[in-house]
């Protein structure tokens, strides 16, 4: 029997996406160097989240020229962000051929209530979570892959680490408790169920989880690893950067060999200027991407 | 005899291969640079993006040690990204490769995402049941040469081939329960 688009299918890029390093990028020409530094998949974009930040007003999908370009130039999977809950313009990223959709909060929710079922989509889904929650509401939904949230645009990892680190406890804490305290372990983080059985009994989240949000440097990128990531989102971490080729090529490595300290330093070696970073308290909580959806 | 499989930790599917032979009772190690090759009987390289895992191939001489290694017979097997890896002709890319296999392989031949699936296979020498495959924005042999033994199409199109001590599927065994594909490599290790 023939399956497309089975969950398997949905999952398995995601597996395959592991250990590698997926790259905002904005034209044809970004997401080129994107691969030449051997990125194993680029998000297509209008703008990186620090310049989304910097414009303020709404910010949407990008327009479909963009994507198609990219995907006409490069031969790696090619992602794209929806708004969450703006299930029509997931349809329209599917209808183009996008390889993953990210229902993201880099862009301004279209719904503040519900996100994309995702689930009716034969396109896989990456969405960000802050804590284990809200990473089985989206598998739950229908999300294929997981990522941090951290904070966007701010070249500051400081809310990846706390996200990825909340998981991480999260996780543990699931799999020593006994059974019969599981329901009540579901009703407080607002869980399925049955993803909590799946992630008590196996230690680990039932799909591959990425950290993103804040990434600017191979040593932010290697320390995300080492907390127990499965991979790397870098936004505006290498196209605000001074180099970006020289970064693009410094973080794929620094995931790959995250643990090889000598092997870290010589990556750190001659970079250039890391992108401008931001205080996450000198942003407002009603600016702070993170808190979009739930 | 105790086996040692290297699986190749660039970037990819490694763990799951990790699993599959580690439930097969079978020592495995990654391996993230050409000092990782000595004290292995075996090298998978796994799925993955192909050009993000040669892109780190070409540093230092890793892909140079691997191509001599498998030139003296050293078993290889390669799933999807590995088979890309492993073929000697890439259909419309300059991309790098060990050209290792009389194999010319196009990628992401069955089509974008979308167009992933997992189907049933009839595979040469095996007893049993179909095996079950995932193909990924697979690739699949478009041309092979004399020396190339087919082990299994899908609709008419070569996913599974050997080359003496060299294997590639287009498809993930290591995705699956199914480890009738790995035990053939083990198999293939003297």
């Amino acid at each position: 029997m023939v399956e497309v688009a089975s969950w398997k299918v949905k999952t398995g890029l995601a597996e395959m996406l592991k250990g590698g390093v997926i790259m905002d990028v904005t034209t044809p020409g970004q997401a080129k160097i994107a691969e030449e530094a051997g990125a194993c998949s680029v998000m297509a974009l209008e703008r990186v989240p620090a310049d989304i930040r910097a414009a303020g007003g709404v910010a949407r999908m990008a327009d479909a020229t963009i994507i198609k370009k990219i995907m006409e130039a490069v031969t790696i999977p090619v992602m794209a962000k929806a708004r969450i809950g703006h299930f029509v313009e997931a349809q329209i990223l599917e209808a183009l051929g996008a390889d993953y959709i990210d229902e993201s909060e880099v862009l301004t929710p279209a719904d503040e209530l519900y996100h994309i079922d995702k689930n009716r989509f034969k396109v896989p889904f990456v969405c960000g979570a802050r804590n284990l929650g809200e990473a089985l509401r989206r598998i739950g939904e229908g999300a294929a892959m997981i990522r941090t949230k951290g904070e966007p645009g701010t070249g500051n990892v400081v809310e990846a680490v706390r996200h990825m680190r909340t998981v991480m406890a999260e996780i543990r804490r699931l799999t020593t408790m006994p059974k019969e305290e599981l329901m009540t372990a579901a009703k407080e983080m607002a869980a399925p169920y049955d993803l909590v059985l799946y992630v008590a009994e196996h230690g680990k989240l039932p799909v591959v989880n990425f950290a993103a949000g804040g990434i600017a440097t191979p040593a932010d990128a290697a320390l995300m690893m080492e907390l127990g990531c499965d991979g790397i989102f870098v936004g505006s971490g290498i196209f605000k950067s001074s180099d970006p080729v020289k970064m693009a090529r410094a973080i794929v490595l620094a995931t790959t060999h995250y643990n090889d300290p000598d092997m870290l330093a010589k990556l750190s070696e001659d970079l250039g200027e890391a992108m401008h970073g931001l205080e996450i308290s000198s942003i407002a909580p009603a600016e702070r991407m993170q808190e979009r959806g739930w | 005899m105790n086996k040692r499989i290297g699986v190749l930790a660039i970037q990819g599917a490694f763990r799951e291969h990790r699993k599959i032979l580690e439930k097969l009772g079978v020592e495995t190690v990654e391996i993230r640079s050409q000092e990782d090759l000595s004290g292995i009987d075996g090298l998978i390289i796994p799925g993955g993006e192909s050009t993000a895992i040669g892109k780190q191939l070409v540093i230092d001489g890793f892909g140079e040690k691997i191509i001599k290694m498998a030139q003296e017979g050293f078993p290889v097997f390669g799933t999807c990204a590995g088979m890309i890896l492993l073929s000697k002709k890439i259909d419309q890319s300059e991309q790098y490769s060990l050209k290792l296999m009389d194999t010319l392989v196009r990628r992401n031949a069955f089509g974008r995402q979308i167009a992933s699936f997992e189907a049933d296979l009839k595979i040469k020498g095996f007893e049993g049941d179909r095996v079950r495959a995932v193909f990924i924005r697979a690739p699949f042999v478009l041309e092979a040469g004399a020396e190339i033994d087919v082990l299994s199409e899908y609709e008419g199109k070569i996913v599974f081939v050997r080359q003496d001590n060299l294997l590639a599927s287009a498809f993930h065994p290591e995705l699956t329960d199914d480890s009738r594909v790995h035990e053939y490599f083990l198999k293939m290790i003297p």
